[in-house]
Parts: structure tokens; C-alpha cells; sequence
């Protein structure tokens, strides 16, 4: 397994460089344009001078091999800077974004932690809440718990979050009143009425949130559940004599977790990604957001950045999936 | 600091509560909300109307155009003018004197080497200026002594306030920025995000596309502004919502620039917490012809060009017959409704300036199909015209916006009255509006027959406006697309106009020709169909007071002025 | 004061979310659109005896649930499709005078801002948003059953396939999008007519970025099973690969391929409609369920209908091929049958 690991690693640089000439390539020749948020009264000369200002005068592999630079060389030895008081990078371009012309990992650090108290928690609640509703689910099936299961994730799954996103301000912020339609950013939790406001901003987003992840979770893990309770060992666990309760959360769950594992191991990336939708109703202004009004106004360094970014959590988080499986199943083997 | 000033606020508002109108930074904080965030206050780097709004707080120019056009001093002493002076005869030159004793926010005086430095940041060939257009035709920017400032025209100029005039050309400090010209510019972030300046606030705190917070200047020239002790201005979500919280939970003052629907507008004023101010200014929804041939059997690079004249839309009558279809008035209630006027014109602000015309505003489908009749289209078994063979077919191209889809909607169902038949499409704003060569779903490209948006001008004269659809400004292969005149409307005789409206000093000749170049591109070739006025709208809260909509320059133009209602 | 391209935003996250989060849709074969069962059935139409499949509609018929989900979803499709023979006032004709009415003998679901008759407009959003739905899920569902198999099954093929995956899951769906919108929507609008290019391009569009959770599902299920004693025995008859692939490895990941297809339409049918915001999708006279939901969530507080009926419509579609994916795999599986 160990040599596994190493080698998925090395395999994971070239197909990480290969993933950043790709994301790239689709910026370049995708039809957008940085400039497409300028006023119309703006005259062309001066659209142009700001495009070179921007240096899209240069050519796209100059400008690839250039990002390259900053993000494996420039931005590490900025980070080694500021810990160790050093003078490395001094005077090195870091990564710069189109539309706000600061450094694209400043404004990346200063959305991770609403996007991860935000989104990251939500998606906590939600795999706690969906793994026992499968597991009671799919050992109960057709039980009225079944199928009220069932009836609200389905639901919560087809109504899209900016749906419900809505309704949930109509009715908690606007007609009962009992939470901000809006999420404070600055907030800084420093005491018990700071903490409770940081609660009652926190309570809508989760859940819309929550709900949409469970219902997705969920339905996996019932189908899988159900596929193992029908297995041979299973019979042969219980004639053993095992209690039920090994027999169900021992047994069949370790072998259920499977595509469960898959599933939260791609969702967690996108916890990163942030939620758009949700992050533009309540106004939570986390990595969601900043990635789509990057994308918006073809903002490409910012946006280059941040994919690879997450292809990197991608590549990560599959090889985690991939040795979960070698633990959760021993007869899976890789070498 | 936020939580501390907001702590000295509601004392000094204990302290002095029946005087609490007088005192700067007595009425605790003003919440914003921007549904498009901020992503800069450097409004000399940025590309939208939200920075330079933003950035209005803080920044101040030599004078601002007020809610009814007219220019009124603001750093500047006085407005320079023929009559005082000010402007040299010659119009080739213009003096400007600042106030005495305007100081920035960390306590140096304001000087016009600021002034100079700000015109050299911004002409910085390599600084990438958004707005360089403001500095244009400017030959060079004189210190005559520490509060005169002279600026000298390449050529006459008979507009001359253009550079440090209205929101979008404000004074920045040279001791701040005189590192950061050039390609420096973007650098420096410290400074594009906290600009030092005179205005009635100054920056706390800036997160680019998200929030920034202020607070009162303390050393603001006027002592008694401003009222509010911070200001706190959200960005991010959409216009609904924004609008929701200012109208609906009440927990903000003001929300920039609303897109809403008239009844979700009427429906949300019912609630009584606040209204929907509207100003109208220089934009109008058009709708353009493309007169030349999109067709994609065209080679590329011929496409919607001049050398293929359009085979339907080149013929007068069948332009006529369009614009007659169409409702006006209707489509505008049904669109905009408070926020929105019918029009038959290009030009309709300032007072001056607008033809009032009225010949379009009655929809006449028997007199468009009377046209078309003439024309020699006649009606095939499908319900749309024939001739030659060649069906009356349109492709209307618009970006994606709900009130567009509606116009789009009516306007293909009255043309197919007519028997013009139409194929609707819309592209994403960002692709739409943008001017990459290699798209062709651009404004300037026009790979379709009809396209529509909202067509503007920077403030109060609509000279450089009207010289766009000059016939050198057709976009073309050879220009990159680059020509502002997307519906490639060329004519000898408006050029001429263009010309002496260029050497035209006199006001009031200024604006004869600009209705007659008004007339020229609607009633007289129908080469631009003009049919919404729209204002500009924000919602405010009753609570705010002083707000005066300003469709001319920045809507914070008297922000020094606002305060709690009590 | 210009134009604002953030008004598309909204929509243009919506297709993040649906595709970071939601990214089901792994599907069936290469049939065509069609019946649900059929399709569902598809991958095991390995020569196998009648009488097998009677015995699995036998079961079918006797899972409750199912069979209402059945019947259900018979009546969605002939009400899109039918329906708009009885009901025939035009989905797009603009009546002003009727603008924002209630439930009336005229119009009876109401009409819209423009005076559209709502219930035309659901039924021809519905054959969109059906179209579109069954048969992205179905490419999607496909494409990442057979990656997933593939890679799962032969150790060669694992590492290539997976690098791809990781790369189209790393990939920023808008951009993607927009570049595949203006490639290939005149060339397709042309061969095919505006309406069937740009159903094949948002079919493809969809399909081609959403079947990688079920290809990384299948492939982690496939890892397992090949491991087990019955494929052993079965390699050791000497079953060749194909067989092997289809008649034992298939049925067993049959219940995750189930769960992300039933997810993986309501995926389609929102995704559908964030393309359209974008101006990427159908022109805007072609209503579609998303859109028609999309629209009026703003008045929501005026004319709650408007957002309930297409709302009720895409989760109606989903609870009832839910259900008849889950009456459809009991009924497949030997082991539940006949208990």
C-alpha cells in the first residue's frame, strides 16, 4: 500500500502540471473577456492599454510558464518570507488578480475561513445526519421512516438551493424576523452575544446546505446498505449467533461504506470550491463566490489559481479515498 | 476599532442627543449594501461603475456634476469658466483654483502637485489608466502656484471639464502614490485598497469583492460631517435580495443600483420601510439594426461588414416597418414601470439636448404592414413576408437579463404580426459586452440582425456620444472589432455634423446639432431604435435622509450630507 | 450604470453547485431516450431467457410503490406530450391583457408576467426539461459506468482513466461551457436547426461533465467485487472479460448506478436551466421547468404558484423515477425476489 501511495504521488506531479495546462488552454480560448465589465463609455484605445496593463499582450505560453513560476517559486518563497522574516521574494511578481490587482492568495486567505465555518460545517451536519437515515433506512425498508426518508431527500435534492435558499429568507428573516438575511464577514467572535450572532448568521446557510448534501449522501448509503444486508455473510453472521447490532453496524456498514467513501472523498474538495449558490444568497462571500465572479469577469489568474487548487485537493482526497478502500475492504489490492 | 467607535458614537450620541444632528460622527454606522462588491477603491485600476461609486467615500474630485447636471464646485474653489477667466479664450487651456485649507485624512494639506500627480498617474502610458479617456487630449498639467493648477489642451477644447471633473477622475495623494505609477500600479495593494483621501470618510478596512468599512474623516474640511460615525458597505448576492434587506428586514440603509421587476418594486415599497429612488440620466435601451450582412455564408471576415450591405435590413421601409410594431410605451410599463420612460430618442438628457420626439411612441401594425407592402414582401404561406425567394427572417441577439427576455418576447410577437419572423438568442453579459476578437457573440462583432442593449454616456454632454457612430468607428476585421458604432451606420453628412460639433463652443448651437444628429440616426434613417429611457435606481431606507438620486455622476456625490432620520 | 454581466451570475454557480456537489448522473446504455425501464434494463439485455424478465416484471409489479411511481411518471410524460394536442394554446403567445392571472377557466394554472398561459408553458417546459434530464442522465450515467467498470476491472486502464477523471472534475465547468457553446453552437445550429442543436449541445454538455462521481463510485465498487469468490469461480470456467463485465460484475453495482441516475435528473433538469441564464442553453421563447421555476422565484411572495408548479413538476419526475429505480433493482435482484 505504502509503495502504492509513493507512486500514485509521483504520478500525481505530472498529471497536476498536465491539469494546469488544460485549465489554462480552456481560459485562453474560452470566449469571455476581462475587460467585458468595463463601461461601454470607456473607448477601445483605452481597453486596449489596460489589456496590456494586465499583460495579456504577451503570448499564452509566456504568460503559462510565467504563472508557473509564480505559484511553484515566487508565492513559496513569500510564504517562507513572512514566517521567517527573510527577504527572498523581494521585488518578484506574486500572483495578481485582474479584477482587484492584489494577490490572489491574500484574498484566498481571507475567504477560507468563512467558506470553511460556512460550508465546511454544513457538510459535517450533513454526512452525520445522512449516514444513520441510510442505515435506518435501507435495515427498515419500506418502513414509514423509509419512506418519509426518502419523500423529503428527494425532494430536498430537486429543489435547487437557490430555491430554497429563498424561501427560507422570506420566511425566517423577513417574516419572522428571527435571522439575518444577510452574513456579516466581519464578525468576530469575542463573546457569548458575538458567538450567538454568529450562530443565528450560521443558521440558514447550513441548512439549506445540509439538507442538499444529506439527501445526496443518504440515497448512497441506503442503496448500498440495502445491497449488503442481502449478502450471504450476512445470514452466515447472524446464524453465528451475533446480535443484531454487530451483525448491522459492524458487518454490513463496513462494507457499505465503499461508494459512501467516494462520494464524501469528491465532496470534500468541493467544500473548498464553496457553494455558490448559497454563498451568493446569504451573501457569505466564501471561495464560492470568489470563484464565480472571477470566472465572471475572466479573471484568469485568480481562477487559474484557484482550480488547481482544488485539483490538487481532488488528486489528494481520491488517493485517500483509494487506500480507505484497501481498509475498509482487504481483499482490494493495487499492486 | 469598529466596535470601539461605534462605543464612542453612542456616547457622544447620550451626550449631546437634541444637537446630535450637528456633530460629525454622531449617528453610529450607515449599512450599504453593493449586490455587485467592490474590488477596488483605486478607481484609476478598476473596470466597473461599483468601484468608482465606492470609491466616491473617500475620493474627491474638483467638482461633481449635481442631481440636476449641473457642475458644482468641490475641491475647486470655484468652476472655471470663459465669463471668470478660467477657461482661456483660445479654449485651449483651463485654470483651476482649489479650496484653501482642504486637508487629507492623515492631516497634510491638499496641494496641486496632487492634482498634477493624479493627471501623470493616470496619462502613465503603462499603468493601464481605466480612465485615461478623462485625460485625453491633455498636453500637459501646470503647478501655477501651490493652490492653482492650469491644464494646457493639445488642441481647443470647447468642452474643457472633463479631467478631475465627476466621479470618475477624483484627486489621489502624491505622497501615497507616488511609488505606485506605472507599472508600480498594481503592486501597490495597500494603497489601491485604502486610498488616503479628502473626502467625508475614510477607509478601516477593505476585502476586495466582499465588504470595506469606513470611517468618518476627522479631518474633513466641513466640521460637522459626517453624520455617521462608520460606514459599513457590504458587497456580494443579487439585486433582489439586496433590495430585500433594505426594504423588507430593514437591516440596511441603502442598496446601489436595482434590476427588479415593477411589481416586485411596488410590492416591496408596500412594506413602508423605504422607496425606490429614480434619476434619469444618459441611458437608453436601444434596439440596433445591423445594416450589414451577418450571414454565415459569408467568409469569415466579411461577416457584418461594410462590403455586404444587410438584404433585409438595407432598405429603409422594412426599418420603418420594425420600429412601427412596436409598443413603446408598453413595453417599458411592462419592463421597467417607474424606472423607465418610452422614447423615440437617442439623446434625451440633459433638457437642452433632448428632440422630445413623439412620431414613434403610437404603435401602427397596419402602417408597418402597409410599409412592408411596399417594399415588396409579400406574405408567404407560414405567415412570414417573402421576396426573391428570401424569407423575412431575423436573428435578435441580447444578453441575459429578465427584462430583456421580456422585451425580446413582445417585440417577437408583434413583428410576427407583421410577418417577420424572429430567432431569439441571448449571450451572457460578460461575453456579450466584452470585446475579444476571437468571440463572435459580441456587441461589436454582430453575428445577428438585430441586437439590443443599453447604450450611455459619461457626463452631462453627449458630444463624444453622438461622434461614436462615425463611419470611421464601424467595427471591422482590420481594427480588431474594435469600432464603437455596432450598428454600422454611416453617413457623409453626420460626419460633417461630428466635425462641427467638435469646434463648437456655443451651448446652445452644441445642442441644436445634437438633436439634429438625434433625428439623423432614428426618425430620419431608422438605423438605431431607441425605446426605453432608463433612470437610475437604488433603494433607500427612510431612515437615511439627504439622499438625492444623481443620474449624472456618482450617487454619493453629497454622501457628506446624509443622515438618520430621527 | 452599464450592463451588468453578474445578472447571469446567479445561474452561473448554479451549475458549480450542481456539478460539484450533485455530479451524479452516471446512466444507462446507448439506447435511445425512451422508457425509463427499458433503459434501465438495458445493461443486462444479455441473452437472457423470457422467462426472466416476466419473472422481474411480476416482481416489479408487486413493489407498491413502484408501480405508483409508474403510472405517475406514464402520466408526466403523456401530459407534456399529449398534452399540448388537447390544451392548445401556444406556450409563447404573449397575451397582455391577461398579465399575472390567477387560476381561471381561461387560463387554468394562471398566467405569467407577460400573459403567458401557464399551463401550456409547463407543458412544453416539461418536454424540454424530460428530454434533457433523461437523456444527459443517460449519457452521464453510461459514460461513468463504463469508465468506472473499465477501470475497475483492469488494472492497465485503471491509472489513465482516473488521471481523466481527476482532470474533468478539476475542471472549471463555466469556462468549459462557454467554450463549447461558442465551438459548435452555429456549426449544430445549422446541421440540426437552432432547436435540435442546441438539445444536442446542451445534452452533450451536460452529460459530458457530470459522470464522474458515478465512474469513481462504480470503479471503488468493481475493486471489491473482483475480489470475490464468484468471480473467481466464474474466471476460473474461463468467462471471458465482456461476459464477466456484463453478467456478474454489472448487476452488483447496479443499486449506486441507480441512485446517481435518479439524482443525476434532477441534476439535469437545474443544470439545464443555469445554462440557459447563461444564455449557453435553449433561446429564451423555449420555456423549460428550471427556467420557469428560476424566473419566479423574485415574485415568489406575490405568485407563490408559479415557483410551486414547476417545482412540484421536477421533484414529482424525481420521487418517481426514484421509485421506479428502486422498485426496478428488487425486482433485479435473485436475492430479494421471491422473499
Amino acid at each position: 500500500m505504502l509503495t502504492y501511495a509513493l507512486r500514485r504521488i509521483m504520478l500525481a506531479i505530472p498529471t497536476l502540471l498536465f491539469i494546469s495546462l488544460v485549465i489554462f488552454l480552456l481560459l485562453e480560448l474560452s470566449p469571455g473577456d476581462p475587460l467585458g465589465d468595463v463601461p461601454l463609455t470607456v473607448p477601445p484605445e483605452v481597453k486596449e492599454k489596460m489589456r496590456e496593463a494586465l499583460g495579456l499582450g504577451q503570448a499564452w505560453y509566456i504568460r503559462y510558464v510565467l504563472w508557473l513560476k509564480q505559484f511553484f517559486w515566487i508565492e513559496p518563497l513569500h510564504w517562507v518570507d513572512q514566517l521567517l522574516g527573510t527577504d527572498f521574494s523581494r521585488g518578484a511578481q506574486r500572483i495578481i488578480s485582474f479584477q482587484s490587482r492584489s494577490p490572489v492568495f491574500d484574498v484566498i486567505a481571507e475567504r477560507i475561513p468563512q467558506t470553511l465555518k460556512v460550508v465546511g460545517f454544513s457538510y459535517l451536519v450533513g454526512v452525520l445526519i445522512a449516514i444513520p437515515i441510510g442505515i435506518i433506512s435501507a435495515y427498515k425498508q419500506y418502513s414509514w421512516f423509509d419512506q418519509l426518508g426518502t419523500f423529503i431527500s428527494m425532494v430536498g435534492f430537486s429543489m435547487p438551493t437557490f430555491f430554497t435558499g429563498v424561501v427560507f429568507i422570506i420566511v425566517f428573516a423577513v417574516n419572522l424576523q428571527w435571522f439575518p438575511s444577510i452574513y456579516d464577514t466581519t464578525l468576530k467572535v469575542t463573546d457569548w452575544a458575538s458567538f450567538w450572532q454568529q450562530v443565528r448568521q450560521m443558521a440558514m446557510p447550513v441548512t439549506v446546505l445540509a439538507l442538499y448534501n444529506a439527501a445526496q449522501i443518504s440515497r448512497f448509503m441506503r442503496a448500498s446498505m440495502l445491497d449488503n444486508l442481502g449478502q450471504d455473510y450476512v445470514r452466515t453472521a447472524r446464524a453465528k449467533g451475533l446480535s443484531e447490532r454487530t451483525v448491522v453496524l459492524k458487518h454490513v456498514l463496513r462494507n457499505s461504506l465503499i461508494p459512501v467513501v467516494t462520494v464524501i472523498a469528491l465532496g470534500l474538495p468541493a467544500v473548498f470550491g464553496g457553494a455558490i449558490i448559497t454563498e451568493q444568497v446569504f451573501k457569505v462571500n466564501g471561495l464560492g463566490q470568489l470563484l464565480i465572479s472571477a470566472i465572471h469577469s475572466n479573471d484568469i489568474p485568480m481562477v487559474l489559481t484557484l482550480t488547481f487548487i482544488f485539483a490538487i485537493l481532488i488528486v489528494v482526497f481520491t488517493l485517500i479515498a483509494d487506500i480507505l478502500y484497501g481498509i475498509l475492504d482487504p481483499r482490494i489490492r493495487y499492486d | 476599532m469598529n466596535t470601539r467607535t461605534l462605543l464612542l458614537a453612542g456616547a457622544a450620541v447620550a451626550a449631546l442627543s437634541p444637537a446630535a444632528h450637528a456633530e460629525r460622527g454622531a449617528q453610529g454606522q450607515m449599512n450599504m449594501i453593493f449586490w455587485q462588491a467592490p474590488s477596488t477603491l483605486n478607481l484609476y485600476l478598476s473596470t466597473g461603475t461599483k468601484d468608482i461609486t465606492a470609491a466616491s467615500l473617500v475620493l474627491e474630485p474638483l467638482a461633481n456634476f449635481d442631481a440636476k447636471g449641473d457642475l458644482v464646485a468641490k475641491l475647486a474653489a470655484e468652476i472655471p469658466t470663459l465669463e471668470n477667466g478660467g477657461v482661456a479664450q483660445d479654449s485651449k487651456s483651463i485654470t483651476w483654483k482649489l479650496k484653501d485649507g482642504v486637508k487629507w485624512s492623515d492631516g497634510t494639506p491638499l496641494t496641486a502637485e496632487d492634482v498634477k500627480f493624479t493627471a501623470d498617474y493616470c496619462m502613465d502610458e503603462s499603468g493601464g489608466c481605466a480612465q485615461a479617456a478623462k485625460f485625453t487630449g491633455i498636453a500637459s498639467v501646470e503647478v501655477v502656484d501651490p493652490l492653482t493648477v492650469k491644464i494646457n489642451f493639445t488642441e481647443a477644447r470647447p468642452y474643457p471639464y472633463s479631467a478631475f471633473v465627476g466621479g470618475q477622475a477624483p484627486i489621489i495623494q502624491k505622497a501615497q502614490f507616488q511609488d505606485c505609477t506605472g507599472e508600480r500600479a498594481p503592486t501597490c495593494t495597500e494603497q489601491n485598497f485604502a486610498p488616503i483621501g479628502t473626502g467625508p470618510y475614510r477607509v478601516t478596512e477593505f476585502r476586495t469583492n466582499d465588504v470595506a468599512t469606513f470611517e468618518a474623516n476627522p479631518e474633513y474640511r466641513e466640521a460637522d460631517k459626517p453624520a455617521f460615525a462608520t460606514v459599513n458597505l457590504k458587497g456580494g448576492g443579487d439585486s433582489a435580495g439586496a433590495a430585500r434587506a433594505v426594504l423588507e428586514t430593514g437591516e440596511y440603509d441603502y442598496a446601489w443600483n436595482m434590476q427588479l421587476a415593477p411589481e416586485t418594486m411596488g410590492q416591496m415599497v408596500a412594506a413602508g420601510r423605504g422607496d425606490f429612488p429614480t434619476a434619469f440620466g444618459a441611458q437608453v435601451e436601444h434596439i440596433f439594426l445591423n445594416l450589414t450582412d451577418p450571414s454565415p455564408q459569408l467568409p469569415e471576415g466579411e461577416r457584418s461588414t461594410v462590403a455586404h450591405p444587410h438584404p433585409i435590413l438595407g432598405d429603409i421601409k422594412v426599418r420603418q416597418a420594425l420600429s412601427k410594431a412596436i409598443d413603446r410605451q408598453l413595453l417599458t410599463e411592462i419592463g421597467y414601470g417607474e424606472t423607465g420612460r418610452a422614447t423615440c430618442d437617442v439623446v434625451n438628457a440633459p433638457e437642452a439636448f433632448a428632440s422630445n420626439t413623439q412620431d414613434c411612441m403610437a404603435q401602427d401594425i397596419e402602417g408597418a404592414k402597409a410599409l412592408l407592402d411596399e417594399a415588396g414582401w409579400t406574405v408567404g404561406g407560414d405567415g412570414i413576408r417573402e421576396k426573391d425567394g428570401r424569407k423575412l427572417q431575423l436573428l435578435f441577439q441580447t444578453s441575459v437579463n429578465p427584462v430583456r427576455q421580456d422585451y425580446q418576447a413582445l417585440i417577437k410577437q408583434w413583428w410576427a404580426e407583421i410577418g417577420v419572423g424572429t430567432e431569439l438568442k441571448t449571450v451572457d453579459a460578460s461575453v456579450y459586452f466584452g470585446t475579444d476578437p476571437g468571440s463572435p457573440d459580441t456587441i461589436n462583432k454582430f453575428y445577428a440582425d438585430v441586437e439590443m442593449f443599453t447604450d450611455v454616456y459619461e457626463g452631462t454632454d453627449p458630444g463624444t456620444f453622438m461622434a461614436e457612430r462615425a463611419c470611421s468607428k464601424i467595427p471591422a476585421p482590420a481594427n480588431q472589432w474594435q469600432g464603437e458604432n455596432t450598428g454600422r451606420f454611416c453617413d457623409p453628412a453626420y460626419d460633417a455634423l461630428i466635425d462641427e460639433m467638435g469646434e463648437t463652443a456655443d451651448p446652445a448651437r452644441r445642442a441644436e446639432l445634437a438633436k439634429q444628429m438625434n433625428a439623423m440616426l432614428t426618425t430620419q434613417s431608422m438605423a438605431m431604435l431607441p425605446l426605453t429611457w432608463r433612470g437610475r435606481v437604488s433603494a433607500v431606507s427612510n431612515s437615511l435622509q439627504g439622499f438625492d438620486m444623481n443620474p449624472w455622476d456618482t450617487e454619493f456625490w453629497n454622501v457628506a450630507d446624509w443622515t438618520r432620520a430621527q | 450604470m452599464t450592463e451588468n454581466p453578474h445578472d447571469a451570475l446567479r445561474s452561473a454557480e448554479l451549475i458549480r453547485d450542481s456539478a460539484a456537489t450533485a455530479a451524479a448522473g452516471p446512466g444507462g446504455a446507448l439506447l435511445p431516450a425512451g422508457d425509463p425501464a427499458a433503459v434501465a434494463a438495458a445493461p443486462n439485455l444479455t441473452p437472457a431467457s423470457r422467462s426472466q424478465w416476466r419473472d422481474v416484471w411480476r416482481q416489479f409489479r408487486r413493489h407498491r410503490g413502484a408501480m405508483v411511481a409508474l403510472v405517475l411518471f406514464a402520466a408526466i410524460v403523456l401530459f407534456v406530450t399529449v398534452g399540448p394536442y388537447i390544451w392548445t394554446i401556444d406556450a409563447t403567445f404573449v397575451d397582455i391583457r391577461a398579465r399575472n392571472k390567477g387560476f381561471s377557466a381561461a387560463h387554468p394554472l394562471g398566467t405569467d408576467q407577460l400573459g403567458r398561459d401557464m399551463l401550456a408553458r409547463l407543458m412544453k417546459g416539461g418536454q424540454v426539461s424530460l428530454a434533457v434530464g433523461l437523456t444527459a442522465m443517460l449519457i452521464a450515467v453510461t459514460l461513468g459506468t463504463v469508465i468506472g467498470i473499465l477501470s475497475g476491472f483492469f488494472r492497465r486502464l485503471d491509472a489513465p482513466l482516473m488521471r481523466m477523471t481527476e482532470l474533468f472534475l478539476a475542471l472549471p465547468l463555466l469556462p468549459l461551457l462557454l467554450l463549447m457553446v461558442t465551438l459548435f453552437r452555429e456549426p449544430l445550429g445549422q446541421a440540426m436547426g437552432p432547436g435540435l442543436g442546441t438539445f444536442v449541445l446542451i445534452v452533450s454538455a451536460i452529460g459530458a461533465t457530470s459522470w464522474m462521481q458515478a465512474a469513481r463510485i462504480v470503479r471503488g465498487d468493481v475493486l471489491g467485487l473482483k475480489e470475490r469468490e464468484f468471480i473467481l469461480a466464474a474466471r476460473s470456467i474461463g468467462t471471458p472479460n465482456l461476459r464477466m463485465m456484463t453478467r456478474h460484475i454489472l448487476p452488483n453495482v447496479l443499486s449506486p448506478i441507480m441512485v446517481a441516475a435518479t439524482l443525476g435528473i434532477a441534476t439535469a433538469i437545474i443544470t439545464e436551466s443555469a445554462l440557459s441564464f447563461l444564455g449557453l442553453g435553449f433561446p429564451p421563447d423555449f420555456p423549460t421547468w428550471g427556467r420557469l421555476l428560476y424566473d419566479a422565484i423574485e415574485q415568489m411572495q406575490m405568485y407563490p404558484w408559479r415557483v410551486i408548479l414547476p417545482g412540484v413538476f421536477i421533484s414529482l419526475t424525481v420521487l418517481t423515477v426514484n421509485y421506479i429505480g428502486d422498485g426496478l433493482r428488487d425486482a433485479m435482484d435473485p436475492r430479494i425476489r421471491g422473499r
